[in-house]
């Protein structure tokens, strides 16, 4: 079934959304602070820097995704709420720590 | 070596607690040791090779692979949890009437215990993949030397399973004539948990819509990200800000194995209480 979504449905609107890049390296996002526009669904691509796998999570927006060392993964967000929402690194709960921050 | 601990406890309580409700579910089974062992080992070896492949799995499927592989394997469990409890509803009661048989299909090893080994192996899987890849991220990066981390990941591991066991525990407190009762409703809320949490991977891949972004957001009253919205979220499926998709896989999951349960289980009790 998810196979069958996959293929029929994801190029329906994957194209022209707004893109922001954001990177991991060791246990810190950068840049720590994203801000986007409000009311608007965007791609987030996150590229992991490191050494390590890290996974992006963020209980604030329900996402959570692996990205292996050197890979980048893109993540589909929103449309959001003015408001800041949390996201942190699973592995590296302490130090991976930013901030998305719609406006 | 703290921060090793409670990151592997996370990422071990689910496959723990799921451990737990399956062994409590399947209490007087011949041979349930053997099945959810075999589950958890074949779990093991997937994750570790779920944690090999994490590149190619990723890059699959336009990039959605993780979500769609994740999304999957979720589905797939959900089926055979909604399908061992139609089983269980078919022959559960009768066998719970007929204490002296205690059932030919049990003894006979016919109930579909290798549907709650699918299950425990999806669930070891899932978890155990994200364990390597943390602990084997660690250990290239050297932050933490091999002993500690080794240590907190022993400790993680432990006190996930105890978890797992209390629950065990817990379950078997209840009397036998009700704990199958309990332990079909738990497997169903697990089910739907499981259905909600599927949905949310394929709307975070784009593949679903959300329907509704935000249906209510209890965060600031029990945040799924504590220990106790952990503990939750994966026995009921507690989200604390659902969107309309998930809460509509919840719902429809829920009253479809309910309902099927309702439809295919109750016939041959009656059956069989006239018989005797």
């Amino acid at each position: 079934m998810a196979v069958f979504l996959a293929t029929t449905a994801y190029p329906l609107q994957a194209k022209d959304l707004p893109t922001f890049n954001l990177s991991v390296k060791d246990g810190k996002f950068a840049p720590e602070k994203v801000e986007i526009p409000a009311g608007q669904k965007f791609k987030l691509v996150v590229k992991n820097e490191g050494s390590g796998t890290e996974e992006f999570e963020s209980s604030d927006l329900n996402r959570e995704k692996l990205i292996t060392p050197g890979a980048s993964v893109v993540i589909f967000i929103g449309p959001l709420k003015a408001g800041t929402y949390g996201f942190y690194g699973e592995f590296h709960p302490q130090t991976a720590r930013g901030q998305i921050i719609a406006k | 070596m703290l921060a090793t601990a409670i990151i592997v406890f996370r990422e071990v309580l689910e496959a723990a607690l799921i451990i737990g409700i399956v062994l409590a579910a399947t209490r007087g089974v011949v041979k349930r040791g053997a099945w959810v062992s075999a589950g958890a080992v074949a779990g093991l070896a997937g994750a570790g090779l779920v944690a090999l492949f994490a590149d190619v799995i990723s890059t699959a499927v336009a990039g959605a692979g993780q979500e769609v592989f994740n999304a999957s394997i979720l589905f797939f469990a959900v089926i055979m949890l909604g399908w061992h409890n139609v089983w269980m509803g078919r022959h559960g009661r009768e066998l719970a009437q007929q204490m002296n048989a205690m059932g030919q299909a049990v003894k006979e090893g016919e109930r579909p215990m290798h549907m709650l080994a699918v299950v425990v192996g999806i669930a070891v899987l899932r978890e155990g993949s994200e364990v390597v890849l943390f602990l084997y991220g660690i250990a290239t990066a050297q932050q933490d030397q091999g002993g500690h981390m080794l240590a907190g990941g022993v400790f993680g591991l432990m006190s996930g399973a105890a978890v797992g066991l209390m629950m065990y525990l817990g379950l078997l407190r209840i009397s036998s004539k009700y704990l199958f009762r309990v332990t079909s409703w738990l497997i169903t809320l697990l089910a739907a948990g499981m259905a909600a949490q599927a949905a949310g991977f394929l709307v975070q891949a784009d593949l679903l819509p959300a329907i509704v972004p935000t249906v209510w957001n209890t965060s600031a009253i029990l945040s799924q990200n504590s220990i106790p919205g952990r503990l939750l979220q994966t026995l009921i499926g507690y989200t604390d800000h659902p969107t309309g998709t998930q809460l509509l896989f919840y719902v429809v999951t829920l009253v479809s194995i309910a309902w099927l349960m309702r439809a295919f289980g109750g016939a041959p009790t009656r059956k069989t209480a006239c018989v005797a």
